[in-house]
């Protein structure tokens, strides 16, 4: 009791809550309504589809409740009903193998977070006795508190998707249903991502080293993600790489932040923790709508393969609408939302740069140069995504057809809220204001005075007009004159079909051989042989080579070293009880010894 | 205001100098100084044929792609005088807006299903993502020697002065030259008069536009060009008075069209591997000179 008393203490709940509960409500209630479609899919099955919507339910619960606990206990308890619930979520399908298995990896990853962070909270409690959160700032008071807080760092890390704790974000995304893939991807990594800002406003710690550590591990899952994103050819793998990158923005804008916090530099502060708010809300909703779409063109198609579609805009015009305005916000171009966010961090690295001491422009002027990579990469991706999917001609023969409204309505509602964003950031940036103020020497009067958004916005604005005007113009002296349809022009070449098209690979083959140092691909062939050749066939497939390094073969060679002890486990009833008279006997030499 | 106006006539005369210096250093008669003019404008006169595969996107990239370079027009400034977007960092306005232009530029040829267009569109996502960070680098630099944060603070405030900054120029100059020179797929990166589909870049997306398509893609490569030398023509007048710096701003424009036609007549393009290298060593340049301005105002030892 008294455990609950403190742990929803009727403190005010901050802004920094305020706006992660409403960035997921939001999601949510999208999710659900786009879910709602979706499930129609799968309607043979309703035990099955109660225990999902409860499960859905229990999540958005628990990560309300995230947001408002004040007790480490509390905030471990709602984790881990998070963690479970969720994991039940992405399991729908669970007779599919795969899904099982890729399950299984998140549930495993998810409790490594908890490990984790029980730990940290661990270490703190045992020093001051209470488990609730005021007891941090008294810790750091008295400790370094630079252990804990990495400690906490690395387990929500695992949760936002980090590199190299991103693992498990590949396999999830693509097993769970789209609206879940969608909700996990803009919502449920980002509670890591609110752990960690959570950590920042508590801790008082040397923030310059930490907020140093962050943009690094940041930077690299940013240009990580990205690059492995260009690789994939499974459209969910694709998405779910892309959360990595976004994930890595976030955590720049954070890293950034936690800098101008440890210099008490008001403007960096502010500009580095309002760009990681904005693009946690931009990532949310420009990631859901694309998953959300990747859910439709599964549905009409029954393919995630890339390589095979081709040609959707026209069957699927509306998610073919909604997929471009996401891929142009997600790239950081204007005048959507993602470029607000990424504007506000840029601008921060930027300051950061012209204000730095000694040695530390370096660390500036290479953030800036990863910035502007992925979003370079970003377009290299996007391009290939949208371009192969919806345009050109259908690569295999496949039956396309839209989606009820239903599942389209609620992206558009997102995509609206995007725009609006591109267009009155300050709107945004005035509402991201009391969260902004829960960090050290941030606040939304040094924003508004280190960056003009307001004219951002009308500039963006201005691109759409003049554009539209081009474009009006274009079709008014269009119908003016003949306009005729023609094959297209195959330079000479007469029989085209659509086999000639450029494929997925082939548009990123330059961009592969480039990065060959950095991207993991296998490649498997067979020659045709014999007198009349036949039989030849090729195959290339990537890999994430972190995942391979880190993980799976440190894991083979623990599978092999306990392999080494296997004989002990031989299945003879008698040496089992051989082992625990020997063990009686140990115990007991033991106790002698050591009386 | 007056650094649009000022592009906008020198675009009307850019190419036609490069065309011309060609002609003359073959030793051709060559076409007239107005004749890319005209060429446009026979273009707009024309119909236009669309493939059947196409869909909207194609018809709307042209649009956009031109929108999106006379957005980043916008943002030149004149010297101290601001262009009409103006703001803190608006240079990373200007590049992301290019970016957005490009974006519809690749899907644009993608919609046409042609094997040839997927092939140029690939090349361009790449180059173009392999070009960009020379310009935030040497933004960069320039934003860390003058001290100031917009195209019209940073070009106000910067004046020559002493060989270190007169380095700084330089290679500034010559990275935005090249830039201009990849952005418009020039040589040594691309050959706009090649006769094979296979090894070109930009004219390989826009196979299948005509008529006024066409002609606003080639509209908005004059634009393009006119815009790199506009801001190379900022890099020398922001400090004086702009009844010198309107011929200044005009002679550097053309001084930047005949380099641009000597290289193009006197060199080959690259093979087309080698031009990545090619683009990323701009970065690398662009690199040194952070870190030559962070030598100079003590930052770096």
């Amino acid at each position: 009791m008294n455990l609950l008393q403190s742990s929803l203490s009727l403190q005010p709940v901050t802004g920094l809550s305020l706006w992660f509960m409403a960035i997921f409500s939001l999601v949510f209630a999208c999710g659900a309504f786009y879910g709602k479609g979706y499930m129609k899919h799968y309607s043979g099955r309703p035990l099955r589809n109660s225990f999902h919507w409860i499960n859905y339910a229990i999540a958005y619960i628990s990560m309300m409740l995230l947001c408002v606990v004040e007790n480490s206990i509390a905030f471990l308890v709602c984790w881990e009903i998070m963690a479970l619930s969720s994991f039940f979520l992405v399991i729908y399908e669970s007779d599919r193998p795969e899904t099982i298995k890729a399950g299984i990896n998140f549930f495993i990853q998810s409790h490594i977070s908890v490990v984790l962070l029980t730990a940290g909270f661990m270490l703190i409690a045992t020093r001051t006795g209470s488990f609730s959160f005021d007891a941090i700032p008294e810790y750091c008071a008295q400790n370094n508190g630079m252990a804990a807080f990495l400690l906490l760092f690395a387990g929500f890390a695992v949760k936002a998707g980090f590199v190299p704790f991103h693992t498990w974000l590949p396999y999830a995304h693509p097993a769970a249903p789209a609206h879940i893939s969608g909700v996990m991807s803009g919502v449920i990594i980002k509670i890591g991502i609110f752990g960690i800002l959570k950590m920042i406003t508590l801790f008082s710690i040397n923030f310059v080293t930490a907020g140093a550590i962050i943009l690094t591990v940041s930077a690299i899952s940013g240009l990580y993600g990205v690059m492995m994103a260009i690789m994939q050819h499974n459209l969910k793998k694709l998405l779910a790489y892309h959360s990595i990158e976004n994930i890595g923005i976030i955590g720049m804008g954070i890293g950034l932040g936690c800098i101008g916090a440890g210099e008490g530099n008001a403007i960096l502060a502010s500009l580095g923790f309002a760009g990681a708010l904005l693009h946690t809300l931009n990532h949310a909703l420009f990631k859901s709508v694309l998953f959300f779409c990747s859910g439709n063109v599964y549905h009409g198609t029954h393919t995630l393969n890339i390589e095979s579609l081709g040609g959707l805009a026209k069957k699927m015009p509306w998610t073919a609408v909604l997929f471009l305005i996401a891929s142009i916000a997600i790239c950081g171009l204007p005048p959507l939302n993602g470029f607000i966010s990424e504007f506000i961090i840029y601008s921060g690295l930027f300051g950061w740069m012209q204000g730095a001491e000694q040695g530390v422009t370096t660390g500036a002027v290479f953030s800036i140069l990863a910035l502007v990579m992925i979003g370079g990469l970003a377009i290299l991706c996007f391009t290939k995504a949208y371009g192969i999917i919806f345009l050109g001609s259908p690569r295999t023969e496949i039956q396309a057809h839209e989606m009820e409204p239903c599942r389209i309505i609620p992206l558009a509602v997102e995509a609206l809220i995007m725009l609006s964003i591109g267009i009155c950031p300050s709107f945004y940036a005035n509402l991201a204001g009391s969260a902004l103020e829960c960090f050290p020497y941030a606040g939304s009067t040094a924003l508004a005075a280190s960056t003009d958004l307001g004219l951002v916005g009308l500039a963006g604005l201005a691109f759409i007009i003049i554009a539209a005007i081009i474009y009006v113009a274009k079709s008014r002296h269009n119908a003016q004159r003949q306009v005729n349809e023609g094959p297209t022009w195959g330079c000479g070449y007469t029989e085209g079909s659509p086999k000639i098209q450029y494929t997925a690979t082939s548009f990123v083959k330059t961009y592969v051989q480039l990065f060959s140092f950095i991207l993991g691909s296998r490649k498997e062939q067979k020659l045709p042989e014999g007198i009349y050749p036949a039989g030849g066939h090729f195959e290339s497939e990537s890999y994430d080579k972190l995942e391979s390094n880190l993980i799976d073969k440190p894991l083979g060679g623990y599978r092999r070293f306990m392999d080494r002890f296997s004989f002990l486990q031989n299945g003879k009833m008698q040496f089992y009880i051989l082992y625990g008279i020997i063990f009686i006997v140990f115990i007991l030499i033991l106790s002698i010894i050591f009386r | 205001m007056t650094s649009l106006i000022l592009i906008l006539i020198s675009a009307l005369f850019f190419n036609g100098i490069i065309i011309r210096v060609k002609s003359i250093s073959a030793g051709r008669k060559g076409p007239g100084i107005m004749q890319p003019v005209k060429d446009v404008i026979r273009l707009f006169r024309k119909g236009s044929v669309y493939s059947e595969v196409a869909g909207p996107v194609f018809r709307i990239a042209p649009a956009v792609y031109l929108a999106s370079v006379i957005v980043a027009c916008l943002c030149v400034p004149f010297g101290h005088k601001a262009g009409l977007i103006g703001f803190r960092y608006d240079f990373v306005f200007f590049a992301y807006a290019l970016a957005l232009g490009k974006f519809f530029c690749i899907i644009g040829a993608l919609d046409t299903g042609s094997s040839f267009e997927g092939m140029g569109a690939a090349r361009e996502a790449l180059y173009s993502m392999l070009a960009e960070p020379a310009f935030f680098l040497i933004m960069g630099s320039l934003a860390l020697m003058t001290g100031y944060s917009s195209f019209q603070s940073i070009f106000a405030e910067l004046h020559p002065s002493g060989p270190m900054s007169w380095a700084l120029t330089a290679i500034a100059m010559f990275i935005f030259l090249v830039l201009a020179m990849i952005e418009n797929s020039r040589m040594p990166v691309d050959d706009p008069k090649t006769h094979l589909e296979l090894t070109m870049i930009h004219e390989v997306m826009v196979l299948d536009n005509s008529g006024i398509d066409l002609g606003l893609i080639l509209l908005t490569g004059y634009l393009k060009f006119a815009m790199y030398a506009a801001i190379i023509a900022n890099l020398f007048i922001g400090s004086i008075p702009v009844g010198f710096g309107i011929p200044v701003f005009l002679a550097v424009q053309a001084v930047c069209a005949v380099i641009i036609g000597l290289n193009e007549s006197f060199s080959a393009r690259f093979r087309m591997n080698h031009n990545p290298q090619f683009i990323f060593t701009l970065a690398c340049i662009a690199l040194l000179a952070v870190f030559g301005v962070m030598l100079m105002s003590g930052q770096l030892v």
